[in-house]
């Protein structure tokens, strides 16, 4: 045995910092000529822009309803006075004005059941059973009509309670008629998946605009004389069967993907078609396309600053009446669109967050 | 042997179908017909009359912009006819933007550089979570209100913006242009056969040759010995600072403006999802085998991922121009005439609504069966050719 002969190699270099802001700022923004003349490009004008956007924004912007200090302002910073000024009127639109504690408390509650719906130790039978009391007192608060509470008509109804109530209950009742259309475009009888592919075909052919002029002047013209409906119901009917058929289709989607075996399985055993949708499609189906029904909830909730078209006073409606009336103010009408579109922000893109979360909650019995 | 049953049975899954088919019917013609015998009974009533014959009467309003001459005393059908045209200007161009900048944001998704994700990332989450009528409203807003006065309009050479919208010069029509558009149809063909060429010899010798910018300047050569051959005429309508507008020239309206800023940025995100989306869905190996065979990030963007990627990405990306098309309507938020509003202001005129939403939708669905088949026919060309 030779010892003597043994000579350990050198050791390597230990690798380049991987790790630390410097390595990721390399590796990043630095890695080679062109990231690196976009990064300084782009920083520069970030550099520019930001310091600038942030002085109009917030240092230089009036906050007190002072319509003398805004006008001074004006072009050097923003005036979110307009705000402080009319935000009732932005949020609750022509509703009475001492009575605004009862949307008030109406929307609060919606948004908590929003939010309880949206937690899974809420997800058991008798969420549905709570969804029906929330929606009654809803109604109660805002239509009034009992002792202690005055009549408020549905046309002083507007802002922000409207819009949320527009986009629940319309995907409320858009998914079951959404769900029978969906089965009905797979089903084998002829007839009934004609109707169900005409209906989902010329609902999305056409834009939700055009339905709401039809709900909003020609319904009245539909129905039997004598018998009107309330203008808030018939574009809540409108803007129901649109979301219905886009509902459809994406339902379709999730029934599509279940393999072919699955239904043979459950016809080897004998259950009947219902038993089959109901046990084994459907529950699979549906758990696929959560992500799919959040994102028309998205698009629903912003599609219902349309129904401001037909003049219903819902956020942007209620923004352009707050403002518009109001000459001294209407200067200022921007800073009131990027209040309300912050306010869409807000609840978009948390609802869009949701979404992603719950599409790793579903995909997470198919990752190995 | 089962029993051949031949008397009626609710057992029979067949009669069983058949039975439900027709309640499903009854039911529906029942609907129908109680709707129509209703709209039917209220329009006597109310002595509204029905029937396309409209169409023919004398339109009695004007129309703020058409791509022809249009005035009030034409008929419905020339009105709709604006309206149409309007609609598809609007439509064609927010389609071409949106696609550019739609690709440009999702691809710079994957760049390498931080500081461009981020950004991209921060466009798509701000403009596709706000309604794209309020981006409409606040394009309008800041076009009409927040730019100068016609009467002090800035203006770079030629082009002027103001509250007037954008005015820039356009070429005066000569006979000899048609020499240059000849030129351009010729510069086309040259620049297609050169591409097979270079293709075949490629696929014969593998030498690459460059496909992008010899084709670009052969068309470029050709309009240009066209328009020499023409007699170069050179001839422009340059717009010019009046009194109270600026007079002359091309020019774009603020109201078509901003329809197609806030159609084209509001879709571009949605654009961007579905490109960056239809990335991702290529097996990442792909990215690295192109990047271990030497080709650098743009080359490997293009000729790796991308065509991989178009396939998923065609579908959805129909469906966004669908939509485009479809939220052009919203236009009658903001007073452009397009076929929602000129539709509207008819209904309201003549009182024709069923025919007038007839009509509608007749537009948008001929629209809509039109692009499919189109973006079909291309999904069909670049579909990944199986055994």
């Amino acid at each position: 045995m030779n010892r003597a002969g043994y000579q350990p190699i050198a050791p390597r270099p230990a690798p380049a910092d991987t790790g630390g802001p410097w390595a990721w700022l390399r590796a990043n923004l630095f890695a080679d000529w062109k990231t690196a003349t976009s990064t300084l490009v782009l920083g520069g004008l970030l550099l520019w822009f930001v310091p600038r956007l942030f002085d109009w924004a917030v240092l230089g912007a009036v906050w007190s309803a002072d319509l003398k200090a805004c006008r001074a302002a004006e072009g050097a910073g923003a005036c979110w006075g307009v705000i402080t000024e009319k935000y009732r009127i932005i949020i609750f639109g022509r509703y009475p004005f001492e009575q605004q504690w009862r949307p008030l408390v109406a929307t609060v509650l919606m948004l908590a059941m929003l939010i309880a719906s949206c937690t899974r130790a809420f997800w058991r039978p008798w969420l549905a059973v709570l969804w029906v009391a929330v929606l009654a007192v809803f109604f109660v608060l805002m239509y009034g009509n009992t002792p202690g509470l005055a009549r408020v008509e549905t046309d002083r109804w507007g802002g922000l309670p409207l819009t949320i109530l527009l986009a629940t209950l319309s995907i409320v009742m858009a998914f079951p008629i959404a769900l029978v259309v969906a089965l009905g475009r797979r089903s084998d009888l002829p007839a009934i998946r004609a109707f169900c592919t005409l209906y989902v075909e010329l609902i999305r052919g056409v834009p939700l605009i055009s339905l709401l002029f039809m709900a909003s002047f020609m319904f009245p013209l539909f129905m039997p004389q004598g018998l009107t409906i309330d203008v808030l119901i018939r574009v809540l009917v409108g803007i129901t069967l649109f979301t219905a058929a886009y509902l459809a289709e994406v339902i379709r989607g999730g029934l599509q993907a279940i393999p072919k075996g699955q239904l043979e399985a459950a016809a080897t055993l004998g259950l009947s078609y219902w038993q089959t949708q109901r046990k084994i499609v459907l529950p699979q189906a549906l758990a696929m396309v959560v992500p799919s029904i959040m994102n028309s909830f998205i698009s629903v909730f912003k599609d219902t600053s349309l129904v401001s078209i037909v003049s219903l006073y819902e956020l942007t409606g209620a923004l352009d009446m707050a403002i518009n009336a109001d000459a001294d103010w209407k200067p200022f009408k921007l800073q009131g669109y990027v209040f309300i579109a912050a306010i869409y922000f807000i609840f978009c893109f948390s609802m869009s967050r949701y979404s992603r979360w719950v599409e790793r909650q579903v995909n997470k019995s198919r990752m190995r | 042997m089962p029993p051949k049953k031949s008397s009626w049975s609710w057992r029979s899954r067949a009669a069983r179908g058949l039975a439900y088919q027709v309640v499903a019917i009854a039911v529906i013609a029942m609907i129908v017909w109680f709707l129509a015998s209703n709209t039917l009974h209220n329009m006597r009533v109310r002595g509204i009359q029905s029937g396309f014959d409209f169409l023919s009467q004398p339109a009695g309003f004007s129309i703020g912009e058409s791509l022809f001459p249009f005035d009030s005393a034409e008929s419905y059908w020339r009105a709709f006819l604006v309206g149409v045209s309007n609609t598809l200007r609007v439509a064609v161009a927010g389609i071409f933007l949106s696609t550019i900048l739609g690709t440009l944001v999702g691809v710079g998704r994957f760049s390498r550089n931080a500081l461009v994700r981020g950004l991209c990332y921060g466009y798509v989450e701000c403009f596709r979570n706000i309604p794209v009528l309020l981006h409409l409203l606040m394009w309008y807003l800041v076009l009409t209100d927040l730019l100068p006065a016609i009467q002090d309009a800035w203006h770079v050479g030629p082009f002027f913006l103001s509250k007037g919208g954008v005015n820039f010069p356009v070429p005066v029509w000569h006979p000899g242009l048609a020499w240059a558009i000849g030129g351009l149809f010729a510069g086309a063909a040259a620049a297609g056969l050169y591409r097979a060429w270079a293709r075949r010899r490629f696929e014969e010798t593998g030498i690459a040759r460059s496909v992008f910018w010899v084709p670009v300047l052969l068309v470029l050569a050709c309009v240009a010995l066209g328009w020499l051959a023409g007699g170069a005429p050179s001839l422009v309508d340059s717009p010019e600072k009046g009194e109270f507008a600026v007079e002359n020239g091309g020019a774009l309206t603020p109201e078509f403006l901003a329809l197609l800023l806030g159609l084209s940025t509001y879709t571009a995100a949605f654009i961007a999802e579905v490109v960056r989306s239809g990335i991702a869905s290529v097996p990442a190996g792909q990215g690295e085998a192109a990047a271990a065979l030497g080709l650098d990030r743009g080359l490997e963007m293009r000729l790796v991922m991308m065509p991989q990627a178009l396939r998923v990405i065609i579908p959805p990306l129909t469906n966004q121009y669908l939509n485009l098309t479809k939220n052009s309507s919203l236009a009658v938020a903001i007073g452009y005439p397009d076929i929602v509003s000129i539709a509207n202001t008819a209904m309201n005129q003549t009182g024709r609504a069923v025919e007038c939403i007839a009509i509608l939708m007749a537009v948008y669905l001929t629209i809509s069966l039109l692009t499919s088949a189109l973006m079909n026919w291309y999904n069909a060309r670049v579909a990944i050719k199986e055994r």
